[in-house]
């Protein structure tokens, strides 16, 4: 008989088991999933032990998730999950807060509003987190007046490749800061941050929204009329080739234009999940019919003008949030946002892509056009003047990357780019020509993390 | 990486002038494709092959050093190519026919097509795994045969050899399963392939470029074991279950 025990000792370890900390990880879009080990750092040195032992698959922090492609997973890297950065101080002196990164824009706002304070920016979600904010350096509504979230950051505190503490603001280390802002996590592990906040009389939004008949009519009036507003967007109809459109905008109402009852108390903050995506959806639910449906209806709903009409906050800022996992309304194919930015002497492209788009057959749910200010000077942030189109479309269109491919090179040419938080299939090309200041970015990157330890899918992806 | 519409930008195929293969890398989503590696013997086969891929325009073909008889090195292959780059797509493919009379009167010609066929795959199966689960992502594909749902008399030692890597395969499949890597098993009918020039047609038959376009289709789906064509699962589900006198009878006419 042999012995059982003397062979067993020399069992090297099976590189196929699973560690009880790996987890298979996506963006919002359900795409291209990796396996990663997912590890929830309790204090800022643990974040720095981890960084010191980061092996050769990489370390990156990560948020809620909610980038839509594969900025926040790396394959078989080390995925720190920032959740217990969860402090949240009011400074009521000067208007500012400071946040641990792992707080969600969704908590802040339960904190802040009740005081009379609103966040600087909000994306079109607020299941994001401020270190996924600064990453991403998010816009919102507001980036025609007020820029996007890195112009209103004052500090922030990042654990770099030398596993060292940098307090980082765009008056000190203003490289480092800038290079962290929308560097895609890719810096350093962001832990807290200090930003401007906004005073608010009320939790309520004074919106004026404006139905126009096509394109044209949305744009010209964006163009008239959005620098009176501090929010302003525009919903489009994908589907109908009129590319019609309803334009919402509005600013923080003041709480004298509130009714007796509501004033009784301005500042209520209390958002709704109204409903949950069914775990299961097949993929063929949404097809051109029910876009098509679903577009006419939310058409038909908005009213042909109405001024000063007072919405709350989640209505107005972060619709979809109303419906917990839409995401899954897209099936097991996944889907892809698309959203790209374009001068303003390009702004024919935003016509050319539905029209792409709708030839394609690829139906976007929600489509949303809004108009950019002026860039910050982060290399890697995106927004720039111009024009911005967000489309969603399902992953799994036939014909779609080549469509997708085609506008980019028209978007390239023009001297646009597209939007690495939303990002899941463009070439490395596009993003060398796109980004001019990638290889300084790149400079400033390799001094604050010489190991070359974060990494994500992305930046491996699109050569970053 | 893979992106999100199923374009790998790197391909490492296994048995590198395999024209199923080959077929398989130009259906493949090309626009992405940045690394190419075609691995076999150093043999104008192969040669050929990168020529062909890189006349399309495909960029980053290149050959690299393999044998899937020389088990000892495929560690060190494999390593080397994984740690020069993430590879999103592993396509094995080498396999012999072999001569059926020839290894039934010399079974060292049988031991060298299993040694190939079977024991080459599993070694060189494991290492890709490895180094697909180390990365947290990557798809591996394994053609393998209709020949391994039921072996023949005409060709049961390929047939056997088929069998064992289909079942290794799918074994791996399931280890793999959840990991963010994975496997499609492939099983193509007759294909009019080097391979079986000569060979009196079978029903059903196809073309490399036929069984590569559903290679392409099954990755992305997502699909973990696909027929090429599609239908003889139905025609292989049948004869699975026949009694062995009737399928004796049936091979027997097919030669």
């Amino acid at each position: 008989m042999p012995n059982k025990s003397t062979k067993k000792s020399s069992t090297p370890v099976n590189p196929l088991k699973r560690d009880d900390n790996e987890r298979l990880l996506t963006g919002w879009g359900r795409t291209a999933p990796s396996m990663a080990h997912v590890v929830r750092p309790g204090s800022v040195d643990e974040v720095r032990d981890l960084v010191a032992k980061a092996g050769e698959r990489g370390i990156l922090a990560r948020g809620l998730g909610r980038s839509y492609g594969d900025a926040a997973q790396a394959g078989g890297g080390t995925v720190l999950d920032m959740s217990a950065f969860d402090s949240v101080n009011l400074d009521t002196v000067h208007g500012t807060v400071t946040a641990g990164a792992g707080v969600s824009i969704d908590s802040l706002l339960k904190t802040l509003v009740p005081a009379g304070y609103f966040v600087p920016v909000t994306a079109g979600t607020r299941m994001i987190t401020v270190g996924g904010a600064i990453a991403a350096d998010v816009h919102g509504k507001n980036h025609h007046v007020e820029g996007s979230f890195g112009s209103h950051v004052h500090a922030l505190d990042l654990v770099t490749g030398h596993g060292r503490v940098e307090d980082l603001a765009p008056t000190r280390e203003a490289e480092h800061f800038w290079a962290t802002v929308g560097g895609m996590g890719l810096t350093g592990v962001v832990t807290k941050a200090t930003f401007d906040l906004i005073p608010i009389t009320s939790s309520l939004i004074s919106v004026d929204t404006d139905r126009c008949a096509d394109l044209d009519a949305v744009m010209s009036s964006m163009v008239e009329k959005d620098d009176q507003y501090r929010y302003s967007v525009a919903w489009i109809d994908s589907v109908s080739p009129s590319g019609r459109g309803v334009i919402t905008r509005g600013d923080h109402a003041p709480s004298a234009q509130l009714d007796s009852k509501q004033a009784e108390s301005p500042l209520d903050y209390d958002p709704k999940i109204v409903a949950t995506a069914p775990p299961f959806i097949p993929s063929g639910l949404l097809n051109k019919f029910t876009v098509r449906a679903f577009n006419e209806a939310w058409f038909r709903k908005a009213p042909k003008s109405k001024q000063g009409e007072l919405q709350p906050i989640g209505e107005f800022f972060h619709p979809l949030d109303g419906v917990q996992e839409w995401n899954r309304v897209y099936g097991p194919g996944g889907f892809v946002q698309y959203q790209f930015v374009v001068p303003d002497s390009a702004g024919y492209l935003i016509d050319y892509a539905l029209k792409r788009l709708r030839e394609v057959g690829a139906p976007s749910f929600l489509t949303v056009l809004k108009r950019f200010g002026a860039a910050n000077p982060a290399p890697l942030s995106f927004p720039q003047p111009g024009w911005t189109l967000a489309a969603d479309v399902p992953a799994r269109v036939e014909g779609l990357g080549a469509v997708l491919d085609e506008i980019d090179g028209l978007v390239a040419a023009s001297g646009g780019r597209l939007y690495f938080a939303k990002d899941s299939r463009q070439s490395p090309e596009m993003v060398a020509q796109t980004y001019p200041r990638l290889a300084e970015w790149q400079g400033v990157r390799d001094q604050m993390d010489p190991r070359g330890i974060f990494t994500s899918d992305l930046a491996r992806r699109l050569s970053l | 990486m893979m992106d999100a519409l199923g374009e790998p930008q790197s391909v490492l195929v296994l048995g590198g002038s395999s024209e199923i293969a080959l077929e398989t890398v130009k259906a493949l989503p090309r626009n992405r494709l940045r690394r190419v590696l075609l691995a076999g013997r150093p043999n104008a086969a192969r040669h050929a092959a990168v020529e062909s891929l890189s006349a399309l325009g495909i960029a980053g073909v290149e050959a690299v050093d393999f044998d899937a008889k020389d088990t000892t090195s495929h560690g060190g292959v494999i390593d080397a190519v994984f740690d020069a780059g993430d590879v999103d797509l592993v396509i094995l493919a080498f396999g012999v026919l072999g001569d059926q009379d020839a290894a039934e009167a010399d079974p060292a010609l049988a031991v060298e097509v299993a040694t190939t066929n079977y024991t080459g795959a599993v070694s060189v199966g494991l290492h890709v795994a490895r180094r697909l689960r180390k990365q947290g992502h990557g798809a591996l594909v394994v053609l393998s045969s209709v020949a391994a749902d039921r072996a023949r008399r005409a060709n049961y030692v390929y047939g056997s050899t088929k069998a064992g890597l289909d079942a290794f395969a799918q074994g791996l499949g399931d280890a793999l399963h959840g990991s963010g890597a994975s496997v499609l098993v492939v099983r193509p009918g007759f294909v009019r392939t080097r391979m079986t020039a000569g060979m009196p047609e079978a029903p059903m038959t196809t073309n490399p470029q036929d069984v590569a376009e559903i290679i392409v289709k099954a990755l992305r789906k997502g699909k973990e074991t696909v027929y090429a064509p599609g239908p003889l699962m139905y025609v292989m589900g049948v004869m699975k279950n026949l009694p062995r006198p009737v399928f004796r009878k049936i091979s027997e006419k097919q030669g």
